[in-house]
């Protein structure tokens, strides 16, 4: 039930203040004509009701705090409690960004710095802490390589080159910041074939605008080529664009910088542990080399301006601070290293029982596909991660990347037990089995849920969204 | 210092040989000599208490304005709002792409959607956008999507920010913007203003608190065949009429003085609805209603999808993934808790004290620059410290919510006083 | 007699007037159709153009034109109910389209090819 069916007329769950100063007509001030007639119809509640309300939804949740999220490419890593208490911190959330300078010095020094340990984490020259997501964060990036090319006279640059295994939002962010995209095909190795790269930027020619690139890619592949790929989209006029969302699998490793990019988004709710939140909100800080730098948001007289209202997601941004902070140097490339060191291992415990297309090494994350299992045992993967709900995990990551067919993107993250590893493996391996013996139970998982399987075909024919 | 690996020094060890490697440096051996760096040069690692001690130090150093608003309002937020919102089964799940395990998400969304359609009286709202700026943003793709049509009008007088986001949004997307002026009164003046546009953007109350002549706005954009768009604040609809009776197609927001706090400037949620026709449209994120496979109990999944970013790709309505459900679940908790009656209350004590403080400083001889209504805010001819600064007209920007208690404002009018005869010496 | 595009169209055509659908193997690619919508009649298109979308709950396509020229009526029925477009692709057609350049039909497959291509 939502909170409008357990409204119940004149019930009330807070009460404002008493006014303390003579209270004027109403219309006198904002205007009869500009009243409003019939008040919305907004749930009313007490505040008990809302407490159970709410709290029985959450329960209907599973979060990180809850078990096991390998959801792949999305690190869902825990989120330490010290920073969601320091991040609360009255000085924090009642600073004001319209407020002068010197009411706000906290503030400014922490985001100040923050800018300057993601440029030494990624080896850029810059950052905008402005970009709200990491979406937002790729449309930013991808606009000053847009206002870069424009001040050089290039405007007619628009074709961007895009792996076909990209998360969707970068097709999506290129045509959003007007650029036409031709997708690049992965080769057998799930890698960017640098001749097939080369053919496209020659086929792009004078309009290429350059290459978005996540590394390690989706699969969970380091693009080994990748200072070669840097090299023909150089040598081509273009520029290179990191999709930072895989930067779990790198820190102290390599660097964006290093490996050649010129500009960069970060999700800083996935690598540097701030709480997803049930979808936002994130933070993706666009960090750019010298050739882009004066071009970001917030920049002098070349910066492609605001992307958004006032300076950027500040709350989240306290909470990677914390993290930074907490782990130093050592502690970043350890995490890579555990996050690196758990898929490889499941990895290794899953590839007998599910087809691994791109072999036993894997980076931070790896994809397997039931296709074969499907075709014996007609269990797909959405099936298994049903069946892994009523195992207590949340599933990966399924039908994405669309280059492997029924794949599962596993992503384990460095702060898992071996334990932990062990139980889904366990969960994993017998799921297989019951695909063979029992395929009509995964069909109809899970049942341990407060509902089975819902419609979505009947949600989109007729959409119903809002309580009538 | 610091460490959130879970799994002691030896147990990784032995996961390692598991794989047949002695050092963790094989993990690695994908990763070319060339792009491999040394050691970043971050600040030593910090344990809990030390990490406390420092972050406690910054936070002292910030100063909390009392009447400073500007977009961004100091109310108050029922302590269920953080208590509901800090329930670990929101703050740590992501995304509900499985949905049996999680309705606790998508129900809010669903409530979200339906709060904002009764406050804006429009037909479809999303899952939340990340802000009022990009909101609108939104707003003149899908308007110039619709209309097919390359210019945007944008009043004057809406917040800079919005504005600057607008033609960020704009000039990389093949549009042009241009700004409607605000006559004496501080309200919008369309009468030089071109026709052939895709939308026409108004916010109201505007940047200097004003009331704009929201009907006769929409009535000259519908005219003009263009998409009238409505950027209103959503608490303000507790008392105002609301956009989609006002003739607006299009209203977007933010949502921030629905129970988040100010934050510096983040992170909050914006809002974005539209009539019906504007349905597949709509960027991002929305929750449907729907029942079990074959028949049985309701629930809530992710619909109208194949607008999105990660099935149509390059074709998708926006990229926007990740938006703003924590901060979207504070407004929608909240006006849960306060309901009709509540919200009205709230608006109106926010008006009536925004009336008290303007016509105290009135009397001193500062004057307020526009004579129209307005609502929770009002600009002066006098800059004055603790107000926002307002360049163009010269003067300073006063926002007064339900909080500021009589003492308060009687001691700034004081202290507004003494700078103006300061001033004037 | 049908023609068939390599984008899952099929046309009949009738007094220099074609009336498209999408083909069966289009829909069971597609999975259970929720929403299609087809550009208003008076569009002029040439051969290879997007006349329209079809969206399943996890997939999208484009609906091209198979042949050059103006759309002349609209099918409303699939719209109101799409399940028709899965239930039955060879009866629900699109749109009307008069044909500007005939020969265009020479370039696409009979059915027998096309089920060949279909299979690869």
């Amino acid at each position: 039930m939502t909170v409008y069916e357990k409204s119940a007329a004149g019930r009330r769950g807070f009460i404002p203040e008493p006014c303390d100063v003579p209270a004027a007509a109403l219309g006198a001030i904002v205007g009869e004509e500009n009243l409003r007639k019939t008040p919305a119809a907004l749930p009313e509640m007490s505040e008990i009701d809302t407490v159970r309300h709410y709290t029985a939804l959450a329960k209907k949740n599973f979060g990180v705090d809850t078990g096991f999220y390998p959801l792949g490419s999305c690190t869902m890593k825990y989120n330490p409690k010290i920073n969601e208490q320091l991040a609360s911190l009255p000085g924090f959330l009642s600073a004001h960004p319209f407020a002068p300078d010197e009411m706000n010095r906290g503030c400014l020094r922490l985001m100040a710095e923050l800018e300057r340990m993601l440029c030494a984490i990624c080896g850029m020259e810059a950052f905008s802490l402005q970009p709200a997501a990491g979406a937002h964060g790729e449309l930013t990036g991808l606009m000053c390589m847009a206002a870069y090319f424009a001040k050089q006279g290039q405007s007619h640059r628009n074709v961007i080159l895009i792996p076909d295994s990209a998360h969707g939002t970068n097709p999506a962010s290129a045509a959003q910041a007007g650029f036409s995209v031709r997708a690049v095909p992965s080769g057998r190795d799930g890698l960017v074939d640098p001749a097939t790269l080369r053919e496209a930027a020659e086929a792009a020619g004078g309009a290429l605008v350059g290459l978005m690139l996540t590394n390690p890619n989706t699969l969970g592949l380091f693009e080994k080529n990748i200072m070669e790929v840097a090299g023909i989209i150089h040598g081509a006029g273009g520029l290179l664009y990191y999709d930072g969302a895989n930067l779990n699998a790198v820190m102290g490793v390599t660097s964006p910088g290093a490996m050649g990019f010129d500009v960069m988004h970060l999700n800083l709710h996935k690598t540097f542990s701030a709480p997803h939140g049930g979808g936002g909100p994130g933070a993706g800080p666009v960090g750019a080399g010298k050739l882009l730098a004066p071009f970001l948001p917030g920049g002098g007289q070349d910066s492609i301006g605001r992307v958004r209202a006032y300076r950027g997601s500040f709350g989240v941004l306290v909470r990677a601070y914390c993290y930074i902070r907490a782990l130093g140097a050592s502690g970043l490339r350890e995490a890579s290293e555990s996050a690196v060191l758990n898929a490889n291992w499941l990895l290794n415990r899953l590839s007998g029982a599910y087809d691994a297309p791109y072999g036993e090494r894997c980076m931070h994350e790896f994809v397997l596909s039931a296709a074969a299992m499907k075709e014996q045992t007609g269990v797909s993967a959405m099936d298994i991660a049903k069946g892994l709900i009523d195992k207590g995990f949340h599933p990966p990551t399924v039908y994405f990347p669309t280059i492997v067919p029924e794949s599962l993107m596993t992503e384990p993250t460095e702060t898992e037990s071996p334990e932990t590893l062990e139980a889904f493996a366990a969960a994993m391996l017998s799921l297989a089995e019951d695909a063979k013996r029992n395929p009509e139970a995964l069909h109809s998982a899970p049942v341990t849920t407060p509902v089975g399987r819902l419609d979505a075909t009947a949600a989109a024919r007729q959409p119903i969204i809002k309580s009538r | 210092m610091g460490s959130y690996i879970p799994a002691a020094k030896r147990e990784r060890e032995k996961l390692l040989g598991g794989l047949g490697m002695t050092s963790a440096e094989e993990l690695f051996a994908a990763v070319p000599p060339e792009c491999r760096i040394g050691t970043m040069n971050l600040p030593p690692p910090l344990s809990e208490p030390e990490l406390r001690r420092e972050l406690e130090a910054l936070a002292a150093d910030n100063k909390a304005p009392l009447f400073i608003g500007a977009g961004l309002y100091d109310h108050y937020i029922p302590a269920a709002v953080d208590a509901l919102c800090s329930l670990p089964e929101f703050v740590t799940a992501y995304t509900p792409y499985q949905p049996e395990i999680s309705q606790g998400t998508l129900t809010a969304i669903f409530e979200f959607q339906t709060a904002i359609c009764r406050l804006t009286g429009l037909d479809a709202a999303n899952a939340s956008m990340y802000d009022a700026a990009t909101a609108a943003s939104e707003a003149m793709l899908m308007s110039a999507a619709q209309t097919k049509r390359k210019h945007v009008i944008v009043t004057a007088a809406t917040h800079p920010h919005i504005k600057e986001t607008l033609r960020t949004y704009a000039r990389f997307n093949g549009l042009t913007v241009s700004e409607a002026p605000f006559d004496g009164r501080g309200q919008a003046a369309l009468d030089t203003a071109p026709h052939g546009a895709a939308c026409v953007i108004a916010q109201s109350p505007n940047f200097f608190g004003v009331i704009e002549p929201m009907r006769g706005i929409s009535a000259w954009a519908s005219g003009a065949g263009a998409v009238p768009v409505a950027v209103c604040d959503p608490l303000s609809l507790g008392i105002l009429e609301s956009p989609g009776e006002m003739g607006f197609a299009i209203a977007v927001g933010e949502c921030q003085p629905l129970g988040s706090p100010v934050s510096f400037g983040g992170p909050h949620a914006g809002y974005l609805a539209a009539k019906e026709s504007f349905l597949r449209r709509l960027p991002g994120r929305i929750a449907g209603e729907t029942g079990e496979v074959g028949g049985g109990k309701r629930g809530f999944v992710l619909t109208l999808q194949a607008r999105e970013q990660h099935i149509r790709r390059e074709k998708a309505t926006s990229n926007i993934c990740s938006n703003a459900a924590l901060s979207a679940l504070r407004a929608t908790v909240y006006l849960a808790l306060l309901g009709p009656e509540g919200l009205r209350e709230t608006a109106a004590l926010c008006a009536q004290k925004a009336a008290y403080l303007r016509a105290k400083l009135q009397e001193t001889g500062i004057k307020p620059l526009f004579d129209a209504s307005y609502f929770r805010e009002f600009a002066v001819d006098t800059v004055l410290d603790g107000a926002a600064a307002l360049e163009n007209p010269r003067g300073s920007l006063i926002a007064v919510t339900e909080k500021r208690t009589k003492a308060e404002m009687d001691a700034f009018t004081a202290l507004a006083l003494s700078q103006k005869k300061g001033v004037s010496i | 007699m049908r023609a068939y595009s390599k984008d899952h169209e099929w046309i009949g055509v009738e007094g220099g007037v074609g009336t498209v659908g999408i083909t069966d193997y289009a829909q069971a690619q597609l999975g259970d159709i929720v929403f299609c919508e087809t550009e208003p009649p008076g569009t002029v298109l040439s051969a290879g153009e997007t006349a329209g979308a079809v969206e399943s709950v996890k997939a999208a396509s484009d609906i091209f034109s198979p042949v050059s020229g103006e759309i002349l009526e609209i099918n409303d029925a699939p719209a109101e109910d799409p399940s028709l477009l899965n239930s039955a692709p060879d009866q629900t057609w699109l749109f009307k389209i008069r044909l500007s350049n005939p020969a265009e039909l020479d370039a696409l497959m009979d059915e027998n090819d096309y089920a060949d291509y279909c299979r690869g």
